[in-house]
C-alpha cells in the first residue's frame, strides 16, 4: 500500500479522488492551499483508492497522511 | 486627526502603518490571528487584540469582529492596508454605518473598480484607453468561443473579481481557451466568491506601469508619478521601481495625466493607483484600479520624499492636500524587492521557523520586514515576508546598492527567493532596463536549467 503524504503544511483544498475510484500514478488526488498557493498533490503509484484520511477545509501538517492507495 | 486607530491587516504593512502613526502621535491598535501572537507588528502597536483562529476567514476577514474591537478601543478610524478587507466595500460601509472613518476610498468607489468588468467600461467612459476586449460576463465556454473570435487570438481570459493572478490565464487558441475556461471561472468562485469570466487581447512584450495619485476630499487630485512592475512570477509582483526606465517623459505626461482624468471621473478620494499595460511603441492602456494603498508604495515615497500612509491619513480626516503636481519632487531612482518565503526556482511556498536573520545596512537602504529571528512562517498568509528597498541618485547607483544588500541579506531555516533576486538585480537585461513582464520566463527560468 502506498500513503500520499502533504508536501507541506496547509488546508485541504480539494480532495479530487473518492474511495474505491481507480488513480493513476502521477494523477492528483488532492490539492492543498498553502501561503495562498494551490499545491496539487499527486499519488505516486497506480491503484484504488482505499481510505481518504482529510475533508476540504482541513489543516495538514508536512508528512501527514491524505489518501492511502492501493 | 484621530487620536487612535485600528489596523485591519497584519505583517510588514502593520508595522510600516504603526511607523507612521507614532510619528504622528495617532495611537494604533493592532489585531491578529492566534497565529500571529508572536509577531513583531503586535508588539509594535499600543493595543493589541487577538481576533480569531488563523485562518483569514476566522480573523483578518470578520469584518463585525473587527469592528467591534474598533469600538471597544475607542478607535476613530480603521486602515485597511492592503489585500484582506482592503478593497470590500462591504466593510467600508460597515465602518461607516458604526461611526468609525475608512482610510481609503468611498465604498461605492471599492465596489466600481473591484469589478474589472464595470472598471473597464468606467474608464472608456472617461476617455482613458482600455485593452481591445469583451466588457460582458461570459457564463460558458460557447460564449467565451465566440467572444474571442471577434477578439483574436491570443488573448487573455480573465476574472472580473480577480487579483493576484489567480482566475487568469494566457491563451493561444480555441482548444486552451476551452481548457482553461472552467478551472478558472471555478478558482475565482473559489477565490473571490465570483466567477465572471472576460477576454483582453494580449498585448505582446508588455510592461507593467503604474501611477501612483493621491486625491483629497476637495476635489484636488495630484499624480505621484509612475511604477515599473513588470517582473512578476506567477503573475505577482517582485521587483518594482520608480520611475519607469522604459517610458519616455512624453509618454510619462500623457499616463499621468490619463490617471487623474481617470480619478476625477469617479471622484476618488485617498490614495489610489492606476495600473496599465504599456506596449513596444509606449501605447498604454488601463489594466484595474488598486483602491488602497499598494505593497510597492515605498519607491514611491523614496523618490517623492511624502510619506503615503501621513497623506492617507489626513486626506481620511478631510484635510486638503498640501502640494499641487508640479511641487511633487522626483528625485533620484527606487527599486523594491519582494522576499518571499518560497524555493526560488519552483517558486513553491516555504513555510518554517526563521532560524537567523541580518539585514544589511547601508546608504538609502530601506527595509520592510514582517520578521525577526526565531520568527514562525505559517501556511496561512502570503509568502511574502518582507521588502528591501534601495534609493539612489542614479538607476545605476540604485541597482549598485540593491545588489550589495542582497548579498549581504541573511535569511536561514526557511527557503526565500533571495537568490533569484540576486541574479534577477544583476542581469544585463534588467540593468539595461529592459524588463517586460515575460522576464523570468525569458531570462530567469532559462538560465537557471543551464546553469545547474
Amino acid at each position: 500500500m502506498a500513503t500520499v503524504q502533504a508536501s507541506m503544511a496547509g488546508n485541504v483544498w480539494k480532495v479530487l479522488v473518492a474511495e474505491g475510484e481507480e488513480v493513476k500514478a502521477g494523477q492528483d488526488v488532492v490539492i492543498l492551499e498553502s501561503m495562498k498557493m494551490e499545491i496539487p498533490i499527486a499519488a505516486e503509484e497506480d491503484g484504488t483508492v482505499q481510505k481518504i484520511h482529510v475533508s476540504e477545509g482541513d489543516f495538514v501538517n508536512e508528512a501527514d497522511r491524505l489518501v492511502d492507495v492501493e | 486627526m484621530f487620536s487612535k486607530i485600528l489596523i485591519a491587516n497584519r505583517g510588514e504593512i502593520a508595522s510600516r502603518i504603526i511607523r507612521t502613526c507614532k510619528q504622528m502621535g495617532v495611537k494604533t491598535v493592532a489585531v491578529y490571528s492566534e497565529a500571529d501572537e508572536n509577531a513583531l507588528f503586535v508588539r509594535e502597536a499600543d493595543e493589541a487584540y487577538c481576533i480569531g483562529k488563523p485562518q483569514v476567514n476566522l480573523s483578518y476577514l470578520n469584518a463585525d469582529e473587527m469592528i467591534r474591537i474598533a469600538k471597544k478601543s475607542g478607535a476613530e478610524a480603521v486602515h485597511p492596508g492592503y489585500g484582506l478587507l482592503s478593497e470590500n466595500a462591504s466593510f467600508a460601509q460597515k465602518c461607516l454605518d458604526e461611526g468609525l472613518a475608512f482610510i481609503g476610498p468611498a465604498p461605492a468607489i471599492l465596489a466600481a473598480m473591484g469589478s474589472k468588468i464595470e472598471a473597464r467600461k468606467t474608464m472608456k467612459q472617461a476617455g482613458v484607453p482600455i485593452i481591445e476586449g469583451i466588457n460582458v460576463a461570459l457564463q460558458d465556454e460557447e460564449e467565451a468561443k465566440a467572444a474571442a473570435e471577434s477578439v483574436g487570438y491570443p488573448l487573455m481570459l480573465k476574472a472580473s473579481a480577480g487579483g493576484g493572478g489567480i482566475g487568469m490565464q494566457l491563451v493561444h487558441s480555441e482548444e486552451e481557451l476551452v481548457k482553461a475556461f472552467a478551472g478558472n471561472k471555478k478558482r475565482a468562485e473559489s477565490f473571490f466568491g465570483n466567477g465572471d469570466m472576460f477576454l483582453e487581447k494580449y498585448i505582446q512584450e508588455p510592461h507593467h506601469v503604474e501611477v501612483q495619485i493621491l486625491a483629497d476630499s476637495h476635489g484636488h487630485i495630484i499624480p505621484l508619478w509612475e511604477r515599473e512592475c513588470s517582473i512578476q512570477r506567477r503573475n505577482q509582483k517582485v521587483v518594482e521601481e520608480a520611475v519607469s526606465p522604459f517610458i519616455s517623459e512624453e509618454t510619462r505626461t500623457k499616463m499621468l495625466d490619463a490617471a487623474v482624468k481617470a480619478a476625477h471621473h469617479i471622484d476618488y478620494t485617498n490614495a489610489g493607483t492606476i495600473e496599465f499595460l504599456v506596449d513596444k511603441e509606449e501605447n498604454f492602456y488601463f489594466l484595474e484600479m488598486n483602491t488602497r494603498l499598494q505593497v510597492e508604495h515605498p519607491v514611491t515615497e523614496e523618490i517623492t520624499g511624502l510619506d503615503l500612509v501621513e497623506q492617507q491619513l489626513k486626506v481620511a480626516a478631510g484635510e486638503k492636500l498640501q502640494l499641487t503636481r508640479e511641487e511633487v519632487k522626483r528625485s533620484g531612482h527606487a527599486i523594491e524587492v519582494r522576499i518571499y518565503a518560497e524555493d526560488p526556482k519552483t517558486f513553491f511556498p516555504s513555510p518554517g521557523q526563521i532560524t537567523a536573520l541580518e539585514l544589511p545596512e547601508g546608504e538609502g537602504i530601506r527595509h520592510e520586514c514582517a520578521v525577526e529571528s526565531g520568527s514562525a512562517v505559517t501556511p496561512f498568509y502570503d509568502p511574502m515576508i518582507g521588502k528591501l528597498i534601495a534609493w539612489g541618485p542614479t538607476r545605476e547607483e540604485a541597482c549598485r546598492r540593491m545588489q550589495k544588500a542582497l548579498d549581504e541579506y541573511k535569511i536561514e531555516g526557511i527557503k526565500t527567493n533571495l537568490p533569484m533576486l540576486r541574479k534577477v538585480i544583476s542581469h544585463q537585461q534588467f540593468l539595461a532596463g529592459i524588463t517586460t513582464t515575460d522576464f523570468v520566463n525569458q531570462y530567469y527560468l532559462p538560465e537557471l536549467t543551464t546553469t545547474n
